[in-house]
């Protein structure tokens, strides 16, 4: 049986979000199962191809409103996420880069002609977004950013660089974070700007099917309007950051679902000892312990969709569910992993690729750390960032 | 162009299924799903509209469930759908069927009917020409292509020796093979709309048929007993003691295979 309907939780999602969800599983099924492994094992992804794929469904930026976005419910982009990331984990963050970084910085801080421009294309995967907020020596530390945005007469001059940027060596546009005499700011990048270059980063082990890149900004100028007007400050991007760390929260849940159903047929199949190695009691106990994790991890999600759906999620909840999912996802990705033996390495098997992906997804958009941090801050009223 | 696309829910031929107590196919505890084929003749409907411009409507006969395929079928695209919805109807054969589906497509005066060949659960494939024929439209059937040129439908049909080409002038129904195109993902925004457009319902009085000339009671056949197919028995081995080949070559032709 799936181990998330083990609750029977299905029943109280709303059947356009099941539709939704429904819609997504096929897509995945048809489009990215079959050749992840192959895009995994060969360090490549058509981004161009998939999004324009779900640029037709309406995935990409499903959650907002306006300007060619389907104003899903918040919950129904979570299941969306989780069936996307039971295909890859690169994939969804493909998705959740787009949407809930990108697309969400511009709708939530662009002006009324930077919406105009980026927002429809983007819905329809026309154009590809990145976000530059992350820097080779500044990650968990983002006020520490040594970018800088300089006025020039009415022009701004960008310089420095950002790394570990999912999309960007494919992106139309970049969103970077810069500091600037007035503190941080936003700026929507067309990626052909003359001083941007974004160079792709290989021998990665983990999230191998998706783009990541670094990017360089050599003496860019923009005009003013390249500026978000909306953003003051680094809450703003720490505001989508929470956005994408809510897709975290149901996607790494897919990517557990997606071993633990693996090991579940594996174990009633394989023999050992004369038996299927599902009748062995140790065995058992993995797969029970594993689908409980899997439900609780459901339950935290559906929770935060429905705190999200009333506008009543706060930054720490997810901080919550991020810090919970993905640390149960990857124990139950690694525990899968000794259930298929040898086999449990092999890229015939989905395992192992999730438990590679889910070793970024582990510290990217705010390591574990972090998350205690946030949660041990709001427990105690006691910062404990230096 | 006014177009009305047949949409039956059928049991998920992908999981276990099986007859009721009372030999129809039993529904209430099944997967069920849209027909198959079905999807096709949706896909191609709104490929129609899209070109030629007009409405597409569904036409769906079943019980309260079928309503989850009507809105699932919305999702795709079509403008509104019409539900005859009628406990008598329980048991209907294939011609009380297209009785009601004609009687329903009256009401609503389509130029193109596009129907799937065959349902998953039926699989009698008489449903297009016995609406055809009862609404006195011509039908063409098992298309692998269909084009409109104004009033003048096209298609091409598959036969073993390769293809034939049929042409009518509308109104007429048309039934789809699988072949015919790629039906679309339902879109996010497409599901959301779903919900909100019309479905209009009727009963039999509605179409001014009696509850006598449908169902069980109007049935002109009955199942009257039904058996699961037996198992598979186990293949012959050839044990090849120096003569496999010529043992496989005298098993092939008892089999006149060769």
């Amino acid at each position: 049986m799936d181990p998330l309907e083990l609750l029977d939780l299905d029943g109280t999602l709303s059947p356009e979000d099941r539709d939704m969800r429904a819609v997504v599983r096929r897509v995945v099924d048809e489009r990215v199962r079959p050749h992840v492994a192959t895009w995994y094992e060969e360090g490549r992804v058509p981004v161009r191809e998939l999004a324009a794929e779900f640029g037709k469904l309406g995935l990409l930026g499903m959650h907002l409103t306006g300007y060619g976005c389907a104003g899903a419910t918040a919950t129904a982009y979570g299941l969306a996420c989780l069936e996307l990331e039971a295909g890859d984990s690169g994939v969804r963050s493909l998705v959740s880069v787009q949407g809930s970084l990108a697309m969400f910085a511009i709708h939530r801080y662009g002006s009324e002609e930077q919406r105009q421009r980026w927002l429809p294309p983007m819905a329809a995967g026309e154009a590809i977004g990145c976000f530059g907020l992350t820097e080779p020596d500044h990650g968990s530390d983002p006020a520490g950013m040594a970018t800088r945005a300089r006025r020039d007469g009415g022009d701004w001059v960008l310089t420095g660089g950002k790394m570990w940027i999912t999309n960007a060596p494919v992106a139309d546009v970049a969103v970077i974070w810069a500091r600037t005499d007035e503190g941080v700011r936003g700026f929507a990048v067309p990626m052909d700007t003359p001083g941007v270059t974004a160079r792709e980063i290989t021998h990665k082990m983990s999230l191998r099917a998706s783009s990541t890149g670094e990017i360089v900004l050599d003496d860019v100028r923009l005009p003013d309007d390249a500026r978000l007007p909306g953003a003051e400050g680094l809450k703003a991007p720490l505001s989508c950051l929470t956005e994408a760390r809510y897709g975290i929260v149901w996607g790494a849940l897919g990517a557990a679902r997606d071993c633990l159903t693996t090991a579940l047929d594996y174990a009633v199949s394989r023999e050992q000892f004369g038996r299927p190695i599902a009748g062995f009691q140790l065995t058992q106990a993995k797969l029970a312990d594993m689908a409980v994790e899997l439900q609780k991890g459901y339950l935290l999600a559906r929770h935060l969709g429905t705190l999200a759906d009333a506008g009543r999620l706060r930054p720490e909840q997810v901080s919550v569910g991020k810090l919970n999912n993905v640390r149960e996802a990857i124990a139950i990705a690694r525990q899968c992993r000794t259930i298929l033996g040898a086999n449990g390495i092999s890229a015939e098997y989905p395992v192992m690729r999730h438990a590679n992906n889910l070793e970024s997804v582990l510290t990217y958009e705010g390591t574990s750390e972090v998350h205690q941090l946030v949660i041990g801050q709001k427990l105690t009223g006691v910062s404990a960032f230096v | 162009m006014n177009i009305v696309v047949l949409v039956k829910q059928v049991p998920d031929s992908g999981s276990e299924r099986g007859l009721a107590g009372d030999n129809t196919v039993e529904r209430q505890s099944a997967n069920n799903v849209i027909n198959e084929m079905d999807e096709y003749a949706i896909e191609e409907a709104l490929r129609i509209q899209a070109a030629e411009g007009g409405e597409v409507t569904i036409l769906t006969m079943g019980p309260e469930r079928a309503a989850e395929s009507i809105r699932k079928a919305l999702s795709m695209g079509p403008d509104k759908a019409v539900h005859v919805i009628d406990d008598a109807l329980h048991g209907s054969c294939a011609l009380s069927t297209s009785k009601v589906l004609a009687a329903a497509l009256g009401t609503l005066n389509p130029d193109l009917v596009i129907a799937g060949a065959e349902s998953t659960d039926g699989r009698v494939q008489v449903m297009p020409h016995m609406i055809a024929e009862r609404l006195g439209i011509a039908a063409l059937t098992g298309a692998r292509k269909l084009t409109v040129d104004g009033g003048t439908l096209t298609i091409e049909r598959q036969t073993e020796e390769g293809y034939e080409v049929v042409t009518a002038a509308t109104p007429a129904v048309v039934s789809v093979w699988d072949t015919i195109n790629e039906p679309r993902y339902p879109s996010f925004k497409g599901i959301m709309a779903a919900k909100k457009k019309p479905v209009q319902t009727l009963a039999l009085a509605d179409l001014g048929i009696e509850a006598g000339e449908v169902g069980f009671a109007g049935a002109s056949s009955e199942v009257v007993e039904h058996a699961k197919r037996p198992p598979r028995q186990g293949g012959q081995k050839v044990a090849d003691d120096g003569n496999g080949g010529a043992a496989l070559v005298e098993f092939l032709s008892s089999e006149k295979f060769v």
